[in-house]
């Protein structure tokens, strides 16, 4: 029997990882499975083929995924995410002169400190900064305004947050377009080796456990779920190398290649290893919780996580507060689907399908359906904690004083 | 109706212009430079913009547009979802269109069907085009490879070129690729 065809579109980023080794190191061919890798430049392209068939599945920003399901700036087509291709990943970085007033260059600090020298330069009086995210429904757009917010920014009247596509964001910070950006590897590590960025914060500072990319499926296309639990087995095998130290020059040399990331395999194993080059001229510092693609159940998608970026996308005003759109936005994370596809691994499965988002302070096991499974601190910086049955008090929180 | 083209080739966008101002629609504007397109769109406040699908600065282009709906005119992305056949064919084509809320399909159809056949067109050229630069590329290169051997081997133009003819055959490649690998292991062996 041939292998089944199956395409995924992809952004040239690291945490496309997933996908990408799949196939490169013959997971999907063990599934029976022909991966090909459809690579874009930019988001509305990797949708647009997503949604009228170009592809089969996308390497796709979580919040993008749930606003397509609800038809903001787009008619609405629903998606599903039966599996979570990473958390975090991503860092803040401001241009040199900006960074040396709100932090010590080259080490890591603590972001509320960072946050707050940021917001006596913000409401100074100056040019208004303004910062580059990299789609108006992304997790660096949620994760930067949070931040924000959380360090007394308003981010819609005291600063400018403008989008620039991840390959150009170097650009934008070195042509001055941009007095910051909230990008994914390795596109602020080539800042910082260019000398036109200072990093300042990476997300999992702000988001021990943020969730970042997901694999997207038209939620019409899912079929009779055999190709797709087949696919999900593949990217769990690819997780399980991607973490493994003894693989990384290996896997780093193949998310380098012209037809994926195009890039520096030194700077990816750098992002890989959870080894971040603060600044240029200093020493790389390990911050373990940096990427995190596979350890702890990362890959499962937790509905809880659906529901807090729909939090924020109402905190942001992208949407107005709504029960039904609430559950449909919930609806797009698919734990069902996760645990059908990886049941016959044995690997450790959730039994719960949401939790308290930040609510865990230490290792702690939690209840499976099969296998034994820890997950550790998922703290949010400002230690305010999401509780998905809780929409209207949590949005209380953060309305202005 | 007023309309927009974006696209990062001026040679494609010049096709598809033409096109539109064959078939009477004389309101259009090129927006190749991509500075301040989305302030310059604004001032134009096209009904339709056409883009080319694969276009690196889409995502800029939506937020510009997502901004715009709260102050200006609302620019909804694509035709009628009811037209899902129109889309899939413009898709296959490699465009996209963002169009004005409430502009009826009626309009828009022609207008995103022009632009599809243009675009394939296009398509149609440069492959064309490629190829025939292929073929002379390689024509070049068989003549080098024709060359060396003559000189190294001290053999007249059609031993070599028959020889070169064989070695292509007895390993299942094209006479251009074996021609290929003469030359770049004689520019590599050098004089050895």
């Amino acid at each position: 029997m041939s292998d089944t065809p199956f395409r995924i579109g992809f952004l040239p980023l690291v945490d496309a990882a997933l996908p990408i080794l799949a196939r490169e190191l013959g997971f999907a061919e063990a599934e029976g499975i022909d991966l090909t890798l459809v690579r874009d430049m930019s988001w509305a392209t990797v949708n647009d083929r997503l949604l009228y068939g170009h592809s089969d599945a996308a390497h796709m920003l979580a919040p993008l995924a749930i606003a397509t399901t609800l038809g903001l700036g787009r008619p609405a087509t629903a998606l599903s995410v039966p599996f979570v291709l990473g958390l975090n990943g991503n860092a803040i970085t401001l241009r040199p002169d900006l960074a040396t007033q709100v932090t010590t260059v080259g080490v890591p600090g603590d972001v509320a400190v960072i946050g707050r020298r940021l917001a006596d330069i913000a409401r100074g009086g100056g040019k208004p900064l303004r910062f580059g995210v990299v789609h108006r429904y992304s997790s660096h757009d949620y994760m930067l305004r949070y931040w924000l917010i959380g360090c007394g920014i308003d981010p819609d009247r005291d600063v400018e947050i403008v989008t620039v596509a991840p390959p150009f964001a170097a650009d934008a910070l070195a042509t001055g377009e941009v007095d910051g950006i909230c990008v994914g590897e390795p596109w602020n590590s080539v800042a910082v080796d260019r000398g036109v960025g200072v990093i300042v914060a990476v997300t999992s500072q702000i988001w021990l456990r943020g969730v970042e990319k997901v694999l997207a499926i038209r939620a019409d296309r899912l079929g009779d779920g055999d190709a797709v639990h087949r696919v999900i087995r593949a990217l769990y095998r690819a997780g399980e190398a991607f973490v493994d130290p003894q693989q990384w020059d290996r896997i780093a040399e193949i998310l380098a290649l012209p037809q994926y990331l195009d890039g520096s395999a030194d700077l990816i194993r750098r992002a890989m290893a959870d080894r971040i080059l603060f600044a240029i001229g200093h020493e790389a510092v390990h911050l373990p919780d940096f990427m995190f693609q596979h350890r702890e159940a990362a890959n499962f998608p937790w509905i809880s996580q659906a529901a807090w970026l729909y939090a924020q996308m109402c905190v942001a005003g992208h949407t107005q507060p709504d029960q039904a759109d609430y559950l449909a936005a919930q609806h797009v994370f698919r734990p069902d689907i996760y645990r059908a596809a990886l049941r016959p691994l044995g690997v450790p499965l959730p039994g719960a399908s949401s939790k308290l988002e930040g609510g865990i302070a230490g290792a702690t096991g939690v209840g499976t359906t099969q296998g034994r499974l820890i997950l550790s601190a998922d703290r949010f910086f400002d230690a305010r904690s999401f509780d998905p049955d809780g929409l209207s008090g949590y949005l209380k929180g953060f309305d202005p004083a | 109706m007023r309309i927009a083209i974006i696209d990062e080739s001026p040679a494609r966008a010049a096709v598809i212009e033409e096109g539109l101002r064959d078939a009477g629609l004389h309101d259009v504007r090129l927006f190749v430079d991509r500075t301040a397109v989305a302030a310059k769109l604004e001032a134009y406040s096209p009904d339709v913009v056409l883009i080319n699908l694969a276009n690196p600065h889409r995502d800029e282009l939506e937020e510009s547009f997502a901004l715009s709906r709260a102050v200006a005119r609302p620019v909804a992305m694509f035709v009628d979802q009811s037209d899902s056949a129109g889309i899939e064919a413009a898709i296959d084509a490699g465009v996209s269109a963002y169009v004005v809320d409430g502009l009826k399909k009626e309009r828009i159809r022609p207008v995103l069907e022009l632009a599809i056949r243009r675009f394939r067109a296009y398509s149609r050229l440069r492959a064309e085009l490629d190829e025939a630069r292929n073929a002379l590329a390689e024509r070049k290169t068989i003549d080098q490879a024709k060359l060396l051997l003559m000189k190294k081997r001290g053999i007249d133009e059609p031993t070599a070129y028959a020889a070169l003819r064989k070695a292509a055959m007895d390993s299942g490649r094209r006479l251009g690729e074996v021609a290929d690998a003469i030359v770049t292991a004689d520019r590599l062996m050098g004089d050895l």
